[in-house]
């Protein structure tokens, strides 16, 4: 059995553990209430982006010609999945949910005898990814240094993928985020960029009959890069709304079980200072009847 | 009848402006500048830097674009866009900064045309809010 003092310093380390989870549940929250609004204050521009591109796509006369990145190379051989995770830790199942989300991927691709290739966005995503796909990864990225997310970050990212897309590295190219739900629930996703998946853009609603200047293609060629930013981006803010709300949820956890253990701790605590006092007393009193 | 439209103008990080009172809008288009009316065709376009020019009720503003997208439908114009600036407010720094780096860019020598013009557009554009 623990002593006295064994037992107090545990309450204390308990203690001091507590006020760390809970000062991180605080900062999680303001945090949060930043990332929720971001990624709301994001979406329409999202939205409108892809409004027009499922315009555009419908207005294309010549599907045979459409942009690589629209329609595909026509293979399916290489995968590019793109991970995107936090950089800090300590945010509950928030990386450990895409990555296992991813994994199940990988295995699905390779065992249909695709090649994978990997680039993992943030510093967490590689740490897990590394030991057992290290010869997949082709590219780590981590935005430590930005402090908040930034369109040019989501740039850099697109711009690495459409280069390598131009080289013909890869055929299909698919992003692995958490997308924020609510503050209890993040649910990992897997989104396909390229070659853009029409079903997912939306239902068919009917031709609008648009002018174009210039001509469909020439915007396409332009557009598409840019949406590739777009949904990157997207997916940035609200991977940071749900690393934050994750944090969160996972800090409070904590901190309630903190508080369990103290309670725990203390009860015992007491006990056994009862115990001692208990034990002195009955030495007291059979040493003064041995008298 | 009211002569007015919608216009939306949308950053990726958030909502730059919304009027609902907007009478035209003038837009430095790909291919030359455009006017919007009430009631304009529908049409999807993109912007080459320039000044763009928006007239309402409560007045005249303008504003320096320098890339983004645009959509007109249904009496809203939406302006997708990543840099826009207000150009009463635009920082002096970031002109001469941005001038600067642009004709860096212009010397370079593997350009096509296209971008080519995109350049010395900004310059143009670039210069003359500078020497207002």
């Amino acid at each position: 059995m623990a002593s006295l003092d064994d037992l107090k310093k545990r309450i204390l380390s308990v203690k001091s553990t507590q006020k760390i989870t809970k000062a991180m549940k605080m900062v999680a929250a303001a945090k949060l209430k930043r990332a929720q609004e971001n990624a709301e204050k994001g979406r329409p521009y999202s939205e409108k982006m892809n409004n027009i591109i499922l315009n555009l796509s419908n207005g294309i006369s010549d599907k045979e010609n459409a942009p690589k990145l629209l329609a595909g190379t026509g293979n399916d051989k290489v995968h590019l999945c793109v991970v995107l995770t936090s950089d800090r830790g300590l945010c509950g199942g928030f990386n450990s949910n895409i990555i296992k989300k991813a994994k199940a991927y990988f295995s699905k691709i390779t065992s249909e005898g695709k090649n994978i290739k990997i680039i993992t966005v943030g510093s967490k995503g590689y740490d897990q990814l590394k030991r057992q796909y290290n010869d997949k990864i082709v590219n780590k990225i981590s935005f430590k240094e930005s402090k908040n997310i930034n369109f040019f970050d989501a740039e850099k990212v697109s711009k690495i993928i459409i280069e390598s897309f131009q080289k013909n590295e890869f055929d299909v190219c698919t992003i692995f985020y958490n997308k924020f739900k609510n503050v209890i629930t993040q649910i990992p996703q897997a989104q396909q960029i390229i070659p853009l998946k029409s079903s997912e853009t939306g239902n068919e609603n009917e031709k609008d009959n648009y002018e174009f200047e210039p001509e469909e293609d020439e915007i396409l060629g332009n557009l598409l890069p840019k949406n590739i930013s777009t949904q990157i981006f997207k997916a940035m803010l609200e991977n940071s709304a749900s690393e934050q709300g994750s944090r969160m949820s996972a800090m409070d956890n904590a901190t309630r079980n903190a508080g369990e253990m103290v309670d725990k701790l203390t009860i015992q605590y007491n006990r056994s200072r009862q115990a001692a006092i208990t034990k002195e007393l009955i030495e007291i009193i059979s040493g003064a009847e041995s008298l | 009848m009211s002569e007015e439209f919608k216009l939306d103008i949308v950053n990726p990080e958030k909502s730059f402006l919304s009027k609902e009172d907007v009478t035209e809008v003038l837009i430095p288009a790909y291919e030359g500048d455009m006017g919007i009316l009430k009631d304009h065709i529908s049409i999807i376009s993109f912007l080459k830097p320039g000044i763009l020019k928006v007239f309402s009720k409560s007045g005249e503003d303008k504003y320096y674009v320098e890339d983004g997208i645009i959509e007109f439908k249904d009496n809203t114009l939406s302006i997708l866009t990543s840099s826009i600036f207000n150009l009463d407010k635009i920082d002096r720094r970031y002109v001469s900064q941005s001038l600067s780096d642009t004709e860096k860019l212009l010397s370079k020598e593997d350009l096509d045309d296209q971008r080519r013009f995109l350049i010395s557009q900004k310059i143009d554009v670039l210069k003359s809010i500078s020497s207002n």
